[in-house]
């Protein structure tokens, strides 16, 4: 009989770590999870604890992503990187289906759904946030994705609350982080002093709770002292977030700003290059691709990211409906702020601060809401009105 | 427990695969545009569309284009007109009868006819506009003790780009309609008005407190037809309009044909004006 329930919590040391790990293995898992690669903590297949980015930290500001030593040797002394877990369950491509030629007609075989299960190690709390975003986009309306709700299906999280903020971080002011709030299914923090390196694990789900009943020694319940420091771990991280955006009525004040002279200046700067769609843990457009074999019997269709900023995105009778950059930023940040509230009932923005810091020109969506805030109705129509 | 497999691998069809259709006529309407008649291939077949609806259609091995819905029947023939603008357009005008497609909708919400039950109905198409109302007209027809005056505004740019011209011109020798053809620009063949589809509405007879509008055409037409009628006194909310974006998926997870707060596919095509005119003012939205 498993001891473990939702609620329970126990401490790893940094010694008994790994059995964690082997526990996940254990129970049928793949792990995915953060590691080291060019020049960035990125998230992919992990084989062992020691690939996680053991001792390094990420320094983040507007345009600017550098990875650097820490002076001690944390496991998750990192913020976020250029991946999301978004590509785990929405592939950038993906086969959706063949179709092949046959008596006149032609026959449709569609993308098996099955697969792994897969355990997420290491998401923060915004991306659990971003994950509730993309289950509302691909698997809340009317018409489910089959390929992201097979996959999802599979999927067990194991959550890390930060231990630090990022310089473009923002997610006190979206309400995501950094505190972890339900949705995982363990709940990790690291407490790196004082006294031993250690982790304090928090049971979140029954499935949960099988694999920390694995793990093997006698249950010992966290003391007060590990629960009062995770605590103030997630205090003093909320306390330096590297920004802020003011929320309140931000859906209103984008729908009244459409013709603000702002996106004038933020889109003389941004380059249409679609970095920011990219690493984005919500974003979710995508295009079709119709692979055909040469001999014309046989073809695939494909489903590939998608960019707003991309020109071809709107094409309406060989012409964009959305030409100009400024219509195109517009477009992102209205949706990603705005209307995607109308769309799914939040905002599509979680505040990880990805967007800002992986901009080649270091546009910072919290700096535009702010010149749009400091200076509303500037020149536009209120919307309603009568022309 | 562990899932293994999901829900959906349970059989149900995946949302983004095509159903074969086979063509069944084809019928040039204009040197660009052409008519397409589909049947089921054998039992797969794609739900009835309601009036104002639209389907993928799918040529083999070029891709996919959304086209509305111009007519059908409860065997499940469907009727679609296409204009030549690209390449899977392209590739749907050179079909010939016996050729497959695939089908996969209907999507999105049509003509609110309910609504109109009981009141004067406008009908202004413009263009390529025609095809997507000519299942509300039919509809209108079989009920046609359930509406007040009825008013059919149809234009295009010259007298060969009008379609159904044969179709149309039947509609005049009913008594229980009016009707008006016009087009922007035409030779000294041509008897009939030449002007937008606007210029025709001061002569429609409406009672305008009592009226309900269907407006389709490009989408500057629809917004100063919307503008006009407004102007002569129907409600805004009583003035729906179709509007056309680019479409990938038509479920609403491409992103593509985002209008504003709507997903033109899922939330559209038809909208009501009042909801969407401060859009339809602005360039590039």
């Amino acid at each position: 009989m498993g001891e473990a329930k939702v609620g329970s919590r126990r401490v790893l040391t940094r010694d008994t770590f790994p059995e964690l790990f082997r526990a996940l293995v254990e129970s049928g898992y793949e792990v995915v999870g953060p590691t080291v690669r060019d020049g960035a903590i990125v998230y992919d297949r992990l084989r062992s604890v020691e690939e996680l980015p053991i001792g390094w930290t990420d320094r983040q500001e507007a345009g600017t992503y550098r990875l650097e030593r820490r002076n001690d040797r944390a496991l998750f002394g990192y913020n976020v990187g250029p991946f999301t877990w978004k590509k785990f369950l929405f592939p950038s491509r993906e086969r959706l289906w063949t179709a092949v030629r046959k008596e006149g007609s032609f026959t449709v075989e569609t993308e098996p759904t099955n697969g792994p299960p897969v355990a997420f190690f290491g998401l923060r709390a915004c991306e659990l946030a971003g994950l509730v975003v993309t289950d509302r986009v691909f698997a809340g309306g009317p018409v489910a994705d089959p390929g992201y709700s097979g996959r999802r299906s599979r999927v067990f999280r194991i959550a890390v609350q930060c231990g630090q903020a990022g310089g473009t971080c923002f997610c006190v002011s979206m309400g995501t982080g950094p505190a972890v709030r339900g949705g995982a299914d363990l709940v990790l923090t690291e407490i790196l002093s004082p006294g031993p390196h250690r982790f304090l694990l928090e049971v979140g789900s029954e499935a949960g709770a099988d694999v920390v009943d694995r793990l093997p020694g006698p249950s010992v319940a966290a003391g007060s002292e590990e629960r009062a420091r995770a605590e103030e771990i997630v205090e003093a991280t909320a306390n330096s977030m590297g920004r802020r955006m003011e929320t309140h009525g931000i859906r209103e004040l984008l729908r009244d700003n459409l013709e603000h002279p702002r996106w004038e200046i933020v889109a003389a700067r941004c380059l249409s290059c679609t970095n920011c769609t990219m690493v984005c843990p919500t974003c979710f457009c995508s295009a079709q691709e119709e692979v055909p074999e040469l001999d014309g019997e046989k073809v695939e269709r494909w489903r590939r990211w998608d960019s707003c900023f991309n020109l071809a995105f709107t094409e309406l009778h060989g012409a964009s409906v959305r030409k100009s950059g400024l219509s195109r930023y517009r477009q992102w940040m209205t949706h990603k702020l705005g209307t995607w509230h109308d769309q799914f009932g939040t905002s599509g923005c979680v505040g990880c601060g990805r967007c800002i810091t992986w901009c080649p020109v270091g546009i910072d969506l919290t700096e535009e809401v702010a010149a749009i805030r400091a200076s509303p109705g500037a020149i536009a129509p209120k919307a309603g009105g009568k022309t | 427990m562990l899932a293994e497999t999901d829900p959906g691998a349970s059989g149900a069809p995946h949302p983004l695969a095509p159903v074969p259709y086979s063509v069944r006529a084809v019928a040039t309407e204009t040197p660009d545009t052409t008519t397409l008649v589909l049947e089921p291939v054998g039992s797969r077949r794609i739900g009835r569309p309601t009036p104002g609806q639209f389907v993928m259609l799918y040529a083999f091995g070029v891709g996919e284009s959304p086209i509305g819905v111009a007519g059908g029947n409860s065997d499940g023939q469907l009727v679609h007109t296409v204009r030549n603008v690209g390449k899977v357009t392209n590739a749907l005008s050179h079909l010939t009868p016996g050729d497959t497609v695939g089908v996969r909708g209907p999507y999105g919400h049509g003509w609110p006819i309910a609504e109109a039950t009981g009141r004067d109905l406008v009908i202004v198409a413009g263009g390529l506009g025609l095809p997507p109302l000519r299942p509300v007209i039919y509809q209108l027809f079989a009920h046609r003790e359930s509406y007040g005056r009825v008013e059919i505004i149809y234009g295009a740019r010259t007298p060969k780009d009008l379609v159904y011209y044969d179709e149309v011109q039947s509609w005049r020798r009913r008594n229980d309609l009016r009707l008006q053809v016009t087009v922007d620009a035409a030779g000294r063949d041509w008897y009939g008005d030449v002007g937008v589809v606007t210029t025709r509405l001061p002569d429609a007879r409406f009672d305008a407190g009592r009226t309900t509008a269907f407006v389709c055409g490009p989408e500057i037409m629809m917004r100063l037809t919307a503008q006009a009628l407004v102007g002569r006194g129907v409600a805004p909310d009583g003035v729906w309009i179709s509007m056309e974006r680019n479409m990938k998926c038509a479920v609403g997870f491409c992103g593509h044909c985002q209008f504003g707060p709507s997903f033109v596919c899922r939330d559209g095509p038809v909208l009501r004006y009042d909801r969407v005119a401060p859009l339809l003012r602005l360039r590039e939205v």
